[in-house]
């Protein structure tokens, strides 16, 4: 009989301002579907979309959509362009880098990023 | 009150236009593309209460195109070129000597020349009774408005006098209103004009079949009337009589000469005023006569629209010479610009293809074989009713020919006239399938074949739009060359053109879905259906563009796979559940949340109230549900109940009420089926001829969760009175007293359309299946958020192809898309019974995944007109101020 091997779940954790292993737990990593997003609710009130790529990449950015203002980012679409991956508003569609939070439809808007981790 | 313009002194010279009919508007085009409307005073005496309409498609008034839609005047062109038109005031008399027309009005023009263009008249044979009440002629907006009132207020028969090509047109019309329709020809055969002995027969046998009653080879003697003096039937010249109580003449037309009579122009034996090769009258060089009421030099006289058009470019150029030359002489070289260019009319091809009573007519070239030593190659099928007749010279060229029953080779065999096509002609009437498969494309024509004769239209003058002008679509090449504006018929031998030239220039066109696929919907939907494939990521990597293999694909194609799929599920094998599997990470926020998303991130509610029909308790339900959740509830234009204001956390809660109550998805989210709307029909409405609440909800119970390329809207009304607007649908029913009439393409919103009469007086069965077909093969061949009426403007031969594939079969697809179809209906579930009894797919309706129980604080509302309304402000507090800019 060999060892099983050892069965812990993974948590998906995000860092937040502060020391440097300030790390948030927000849900384990299996209720993520490749290519959908989720909402996290932050301590201080704030809200992160997270998302999962078919590779098992995260990225997680701000979930409000700055052009109309409503919590809906983790609920757009994502896909990639030129391997850069990105989620579409579902609201009016506009896109933004999930890695940098640059709106790829205009270059003034920005959205924050966070750092995202499996643990 | 009357104006007098002083003729010829100082003031610009003057062209007066008697007759604003469809020559006449484009007479007036053709003025002010010369130029002639800016160094011209430009004024139209028009007859008929309103502006040049189109008078070919006059009879689609009763498949429901209003007479604004039937225009042909642009009223801005009229303001724009300064052009005096008066409507509703006929010239009356024409004093040659003094160069004046006076009017009805009293109003006087006077005229440097003067342009006749009159048309004609219905020929009324002098039978006792012709003028009783209830006898009509068919040529005007205002005849046919005359006969729908009397058809509906006092008519149960019909009978049309003259089995031409109108009075086929309006037998049509009695039948489409309802009536038992007869039709009198005096000669042996309908269309005798148009079609030999042949072609007759099979025509007889087809529209005896729609249940006409069709007397040939006698005359009507005279309209038998009653008391009241309306019409009671007729006695015909071979002894027998027809009760009716409605009677249309179209027995001929006659040039309205007239006024050209009375003021002394020279006019025909039988009628038509005498013009030369350039379309001035033989008796006043400042007289031109164009269009239906000119006799031209060949000694003929023209009824069809296309010379008529010819003549008006004629009569133009002439005119715009003339002018150049008295500029030139006066030393004003600059008055007119263009160069005095030639023109003459000598003759036309009286080539013509038509629909009537939905039976493919066309006639082209030397169809009747009166060349020496032509030889005939026939093609008879009584049984589908379709005949075929080529007209072939010594040489082996084209003459001519007539097709009956199936007209599709018309465009490419017109072109072909007078040349020896590339292969041999019985090849070109066998029906598609018998003998060898052959591909005559208009790739095989030369680049003088006349395309689009309405517009004489050369392939080579199309093939320069697209190579010298780049334009790369149908609607495109149309506008630039004006091919296919006219009647149609040429639409799809143009289509076929410009996608052949596209290749031949080596055009690359990206018509890809999007940066991860080059192929288009309908493509992949073909892959996907060939090759059964289930998976999105498969189809990315093995089909997608070399650079967006392996990556995650974007919002537009994955939305589209999706769909694909979806739409195919039970014949792939696919999951057909929209939140299954891979199928999740496809959809739309809508689709994946199975609500609408509205603007502040909360979502509203449609339950399914099929064709519109609800029992007081599910209302209640309703009621109950909104009231307990706080949701603001409107009526939809779909007839249904909309509820807003949802967070995501409650959608399950909602609908696990809703479900226990019967309800089901409404799929408001979807690009797919939205509602089958109804009016009360037949079993409350007194006007009703059929039950169209119980079609409307069959239907709705049939198509529902049925995903395609953008939502799908329909509608049934009980009767002709429209009141379900089923015109304005992608898919509309109307009842008439023999079945269903079925509509398609319409479309309410931003770019109305009204839809398009597919097939009349369907049973049920036969409407059914019809809608299968026409709903799969959009399905099929439609581009992504396309709807059924930019979908039929956009594919090659439009309608006619449509109808010809889903009605007549064309592709032999029809037995594919009618069980695609019922394995869609076989396989549908509720989509929301089905997610409220699966806790994975529920646990995916929370705001937050680390907090399932706090609502998102964005979303929020306050009252309004004793209801809720999103809270917006809350949209904006707490947003972090947007770098560089501020907010849009
Ligand atoms: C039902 C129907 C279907 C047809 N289908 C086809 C078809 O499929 N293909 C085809 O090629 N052709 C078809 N035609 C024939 C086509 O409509 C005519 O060839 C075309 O309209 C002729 O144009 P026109 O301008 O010469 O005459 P019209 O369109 O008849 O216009 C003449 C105008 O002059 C006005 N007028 C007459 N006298 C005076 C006056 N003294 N003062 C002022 N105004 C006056 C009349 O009221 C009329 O409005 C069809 C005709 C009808 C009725
Ligand atoms: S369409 Fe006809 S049957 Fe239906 S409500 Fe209107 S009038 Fe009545
Ligand atoms: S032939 Fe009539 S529009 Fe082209």
């Amino acid at each position: 009989m060999t060892l099983a091997p050892e069965t812990t779940t993974l948590t998906v954790q995000l860092r937040l301002a502060g020391p440097d292993d300030n790390w948030f737990a927000v849900c384990d990593l299996s209720v993520l579907i490749p290519g959908r997003g989720v909402a996290a609710l932050l301590p201080d009130g704030r809200q992160v979309a997270l998302f999962l790529d078919r590779t098992g990449r995260m990225y997680a950015i701000d979930n409000r959509d700055p052009f109309s203002g409503a919590a809906v980012l983790s609920r757009g679409l994502t896909g990639s362009h030129q391997g850069r991956p990105f989620v579409a508003s579902p609201l009016l569609k506009q896109r933004f880098d999930l890695a940098s939070g640059a709106c790829l439809d205009d270059d003034a808007v920005r959205v924050t990023t966070y750092e995202v981790r499996a643990h | 009150m009357s104006t007098t313009a002083p003729v010829g002194t100082g003031a610009r010279p003057t062209i007066v236009l008697v007759g604003h009919g469809m020559v006449g508007q484009r007479f007036l085009e053709a003025l002010a593309e010369r130029g002639l409307t800016a160094t011209h005073r430009v004024v139209v005496l028009c007859e008929e209460p309103r502006p040049a309409y189109d008078r070919v498609q006059l009879t689609s008034y009763f498949s429901g195109r209003t007479p604004e839609e039937l225009s042909v005047t642009d009223l801005e062109f009229i303001a724009e070129h300064g052009i005096e038109l008066h409507l509703g005031d006929p010239a009356e008399t024409v004093d040659r000597a003094a160069r004046k027309v006076t009017a009805r009005s009293g109003l006087v023009v006077g005229y440097d020349t003067l342009v006749l263009a009159t048309g004609s008249f219905p020929f009324v044979p002098p039978v006792p009774g012709k003028d009783a009440e209830g006898c009509f002629v068919y040529r005007t907006i205002e005849d046919l408005l005359a006969i729908e009132e009397y058809a509906k207020a006092r008519a149960t028969t019909g009978a049309v006098v003259g089995g031409g090509l109108l009075g086929l047109e309006a037998a049509g019309a009695l039948k489409g209103l309802g009536l038992a329709t007869h039709i009198v020809e005096f000669a042996p055969r309908l269309m005798p004009v148009q079609v030999d002995e042949g072609g007759g027969a099979a025509l007889l046998r087809t529209i005896e079949n729609m249940g006409l009653t069709v007397h040939t080879g006698t005359g009507t003697q005279e309209v038998v009337t009653g008391d009241d003096g309306a019409v009671t039937g007729m006695k015909l010249s071979d002894g027998s009589t027809v009760a009716t109580d409605l009677v249309v003449f179209s027995a001929g037309v006659r040039p309205r000469d007239q006024l050209a009579r009375d003021c002394g122009l020279t006019v025909g034996e039988r009628g038509g005023i005498s013009v030369d090769d350039q379309c001035r009258t033989v008796s006043d060089p400042r007289v031109f006569a164009i269009g239906e009421c000119a006799l031209a030099s060949d000694g003929r006289v023209y009824g069809l629209v296309a010379p008529g058009y010819e003549m008006a470019e004629t009569a133009a150029t002439t005119i715009a010479a003339a002018a150049t030359a008295d500029a030139t002489a006066a030393g004003d070289e600059s008055a007119l610009t263009g160069t005095a260019e030639a023109a003459s009319f000598t003759g036309a091809d009286l080539s013509t293809k038509l629909k009537l009573l939905g039976v493919d007519v066309a006639s082209f070239g030397d169809a009747h074989g009166a060349a020496a030593d032509c030889l005939d190659v026939v093609y008879a099928d009584s049984r589908s009713g379709t005949y075929k007749k080529l007209v072939i010279g010594p040489g082996g060229e084209l003459l001519g020919g007539i097709l009956v029953g199936d007209a599709d080779a018309y465009g490419t065999l017109r072109a072909f006239t007078g040349s020896v096509p590339p292969i041999a002609p019985e090849q070109l009437v066998l029906p598609a399938g018998a003998g060898a498969p052959v591909q005559l494309g208009p790739s095989s024509l030369p680049d003088e074949a006349i395309i689009c004769s309405c517009h004489n239209v050369t392939k080579g003058a199309i093939r320069g739009a697209v190579t010298e002008h780049s334009y790369t679509t149908v609607p495109e090449v149309k506008k630039c060359t004006k091919a296919g504006t006219g009647c149609g018929s040429c639409v799809k031998v143009l289509g076929q053109l410009v996608t052949s030239e596209l290749e031949a220039s080596g055009v690359e066109v990206d018509k890809g879905l999007c940066g991860c696929f080059s192929q288009t919907r309908e493509e992949l939907y073909e892959i996907v259906l060939a090759l059964r494939i289930s998976s999105y990521q498969q189809l990315l990597d093995r089909y997608g563009r070399e650079d967006a293999r392996g990556g995650d694909g974007c919002e537009v194609c994955k939305p589209t796979v999706g769909s694909i799929v979806a739409s195919l599920a039970p014949t792939i094998g696919a999951e057909g559940y929209v939140l299954g599997g891979e199928q999740a990470a496809l959809q739309d926020t809508n689709d994946h949340f199975l609500a609408n998303l509205q603007k502040n991130g909360s979502y509203s509610i449609v339950p399914r109230i099929p064709g519109g029909e609800i029992t007081p308790e599910k209302l209640i339900v309703i009621g109950e549900v909104a009231r307990d959740f706080g949701l603001y509830t409107k009526i939809t234009g779909g007839q249904r109940i909309d509820m807003f204001g949802a967070r995501v956390e409650q959608l399950p809660l909602i609908w696990a009420r809703l479900v226990d109550a019967g309800f089901e998805s409404g799929h408001a989210y979807g690009k797919s089926l939205r509602t089958v709307k109804s009016c009360v029909g037949q079993t409350w409405c007194r006007y009703g001829v059929q039950d169209s609440v119980r079609m409307a909800i069959d239907l709705e119970l049939r198509y529902r969760g049925l995903r395609s390329p953008h939502k799908l809207k329909s509608a049934v009304s009980g009767c002709a009175r429209e009141c379900a607007e089923a015109q304005s649908k992608d898919f509309g029913i109307i009842a008439t007293a023999a079945g269903w009439n079925l509509y398609v393409g319409g479309n309410g919103g931003a770019t109305p359309r009204h839809a398009d009469l597919l097939a009349q007086d369907l049973s049920d069965a036969e409407l059914i299946r019809l809608i299968d077909r026409f709903l799969m093969f959009y399905i099929r061949t439609a581009d992504r958020l396309e709807r059924t009426s930019t979908w039929l403007e956009r594919i090659p031969g439009g309608l006619d192809h449509v109808r010809d594939v889903v009605v007549d079969d064309s592709l032999g697809i029809c037995e594919e898309l009618e069980s695609l179809m019922t394995a869609h209906v076989a396989a549908y579930r509720d989509e929301w019974a089905e997610t409220i009894n699966d806790p994975e797919k529920l646990s995916r309706f929370v705001s937050f995944v680390n907090a399932p129980d706090t609502p998102d604080p964005v979303v929020g509302f306050v009252p309004e007109r004793d209801q809720i309304k999103p809270d917006l402000p809350l949209l904006t507090i707490g947003t972090r101020p947007l770098e560089g800019s501020a907010q849009r």
